[in-house]
């Protein structure tokens, strides 16, 4: 075949032999015969945009970082679009549900911030893992569990990714070490993780978040020594909302850049959803993505740690026992939510580059719904594992068979509901 | 111009309060009780409330001791109002650190408890007065140093003890309590073994119905004790 013959077809089978409009230059290296109309009548869209971020990063103690644009295909805005729409979804229900005190304890809601979950996980590749602390249903969801899967767990009940014995903070699920309940206490897990991924030598990155709250935690530095001392491949990721539970990162922290925490570790700071100058960029969870990516790579090749400061914001309070607004106004709040928020901002902004049609998004947003309804339901009507359970799991390897339970008089089996992820 | 010191000696005087032990749906994390951790150390004294009164008193001589004190407070019993006597309310009301409190009278059996057990105790003996069975319910108020002898003394008029906390069974408080009867003269008083009840040996669920049986209630320590008396 005549190399013009291949300048023509490979990019229409790249695309199924869609029409193309708005397309930017060199994405592909041959020159392309433009413009048929191939399918007369067709609306046409951008299926590819490449972009440059509204607010770069900032730098710390490196002497280049991640590009400050990022290429956003049609099936990509859909797929971020989507996974953003199912976490603020699940948020809500989880936030009425702890309402109607169907979910007990603590319940931390991710509303606000899903740009990060969802633009990090972008970037991750098989191998990569994550671990968070208590504010993890978002990142649960990315990590592969199911809304009833998160939501029956919140009530407790046997679909739960943990069969309802653990809660909100004690999801886990591949690659996913949780959902941690104490302040800063997966710091030096995440680095003891990064540990195993340069130990087994699968290329594989730790991604150990937490927020500006445990960001003054002394476990951090001691994880973040460790892993600068032997080139761990660990991101230590600061979700920074502005407030550790009651207390604004400016009244907590003596140092508020966080991405410069680690001293000798370097630091990017990404924004996640800021209003710069009035203009809305929700391009921002393309941003993240990018950031990541190059981070992970960076880690990936031997250069060690970093840190990573993405600014956020959370619409609700610590957890559903705080109403979030004696420390901070509504105002403040309703300024983030209408003019910052990721999930509006991304719509209008792939809407406006004609990357998606509206109506592709109503549809998501209706199967969102549709489907997170759905499992709150489930969730709510399923029933609870047995009293038996409560002797169950509480080891791998057991060497006793039985468990003690309240009187010396009760003994019980322990068993095996399993396998383990890892076993 | 310095000065010179010798056998420089130093208190300290610190306290170190806040919650421990289960809340209502926290689950494993969030749920550990640390009384045994805590009063295993020599060097501390530690104390765990049970009443309003017991939280001020002990607290304020923590505050003047001049030792460091654990003072472990139970969370659920942050909401709960209990009455104070006008000696309580006094300004210089003080409960000695160290020094175990009858909360009920009893002769047929000795229950032994600190923090939320304390209720449970008193629960379960309100429900077994009516069986004509008197419990004695001791509230422990100090971990460190244990009161051991009003036990002691409590052991000599009712011959049976029961201890119940809501921490793990394994080198708890009822352990120890356990231990000490045995190298105790009160010992042989005793009619039947020391019965421990405590918090099911395993990490707190989350699962509404497996928490409620995760932790003793009432219906346990009557159970023991019947299974003790033989009636």
């Amino acid at each position: 075949m005549s190399t013009k013959c291949n300048a023509i077809l490979s990019p229409l089978l790249a695309f199924g032999a869609r029409p193309f409009k708005g397309l930017d230059i060199a994405i592909f290296s041959q020159p392309i015969v433009l413009g048929w109309p191939l399918s007369a009548g067709v609306r046409t869209l951008a299926t590819e945009k490449t972009l440059p971020f509204n607010k770069p990063c900032k730098l710390f103690r490196l002497e280049e970082g991640p590009p400050e644009e990022g290429t956003l295909t049609h099936d990509d805005a859909l797929s971020l679009y989507k996974s953003m729409n199912y976490i603020r979804r699940i948020e809500t229900a989880s936030g009425n549900l702890y309402k109607e005190k169907v979910i007990r304890g603590f319940c931390h809601l991710y509303s606000g911030q899903e740009a990060v979950a969802v633009g990090m996980r972008a970037a991750l590749r098989p191998q990569d893992t994550v671990i968070t602390a208590y504010r993890d249903h978002g990142w649960v969801y990315m990590m592969g569990v199911s809304p009833l899967g998160i939501l029956a767990e919140l009530t407790g009940r046997q679909s739960g990714c943990a069969r309802g014995k653990g809660g909100s903070m004690h999801m886990y699920t591949h690659n996913f070490f949780g959902g941690n309940g104490i302040v800063g206490a997966q710091a030096p897990l995440g680095a003891g993780v990064a540990f195993a991924h340069k130990y087994k030598g699968n290329g594989g990155v730790s991604l150990t978040l937490y927020g500006d709250g445990a960001a003054n935690q002394g476990q951090l530095f001691e994880a973040m020594n460790i892993a600068k001392l032997w080139d761990l491949p660990c991101i230590f990721i600061c979700e920074n909302n502005g407030y550790g539970m009651g207390t604004s990162a400016e009244r907590a922290s003596a140092n508020t850049a966080y991405y410069t925490r680690g001293d000798y570790v370097p630091g990017i700071w990404t924004v996640t959803d800021y209003n710069l100058a009035g203009q809305v960029d929700g391009m921002d969870v393309v941003a993240v993505r990018e950031a990541t990516a190059w981070a992970l790579e960076y880690c990936r090749s031997g250069k060690g740690p970093l840190v990573m400061e993405a600014a956020t914001y959370r619409y609700s309070g610590h957890s559903m026992s705080d109403p979030g607004t004696s420390y901070r106004t509504r105002e403040e709040i309703q300024e983030v939510r209408q003019t910052r928020d990721p999930i509006t901002s991304f719509k209008e902004r792939i809407l406006s580059h004609e990357l998606v049609e509206l109506d592709e998004l109503k549809a998501i947003e209706q199967e969102v719904r549709k489907v997170v309804d759905e499992a709150v339901k489930q969730a709510k009507g399923d029933k609870e594992i047995s009293l038996e359970e409560l002797y169950a799991d509480v080891y791998s390897h057991p060497v006793e068979q039985e468990i003690r339970g309240t009187t010396a008089f009760r003994r019980h089996r322990h068993s095996r509901i399993g396998p383990a992820v890892n076993q | 111009m310095g000065v010179e010191f010798d056998h420089v000696k130093v208190n300290v005087p610190v306290v170190f309060r806040g919650p421990n032990g289960a809340a209502a749906g926290v689950a494993a994390q969030h749920s550990q009780c640390f009384g045994a951790w805590y009063s295993h150390c020599p060097g501390l004294k530690v104390i765990s409330p049970y009443s309003s009164e017991d939280a001020k008193g002990l607290l304020k001589a923590a505050i003047r001791d001049p030792d460091p004190v654990i003072c472990l407070e139970n969370e659920i019993l942050y909401g709960v109002a209990f009455e104070m006597s006008s000696e309580a309310q006094s300004k210089e009301f003080l409960i000695p650190l160290g020094k175990a409190k009858v909360e009920r009278e009893g002769s047929h059996v000795t229950l032994v408890a600190h923090s939320k057990a304390v209720q449970t105790c008193l629960d379960a003996a309100e429900e077994l007065s009516k069986s004509h069975i008197d419990c004695e319910v001791i509230n422990l108020r100090s971990l460190r140093p244990l009161d051991f002898s009003t036990i002691a003394t409590s052991v000599k008029k009712t011959h049976n003890l029961v201890t119940v906390e809501q921490g793990w069974p394994q080198c708890g408080i009822g352990a120890e309590i356990a231990a000490r009867a045995h190298e105790d003269e009160c010992f042989y008083h005793l009619d039947h073994p020391v019965v421990r009840v405590t918090g099911a040996d395993v990490p707190m669920p989350y699962t509404k119905t497996l928490e409620l049986n995760a932790i003793p209630q009432a219906a346990d320590v009557i159970e023991c004790v019947r299974q003790i008396l033989n009636r």
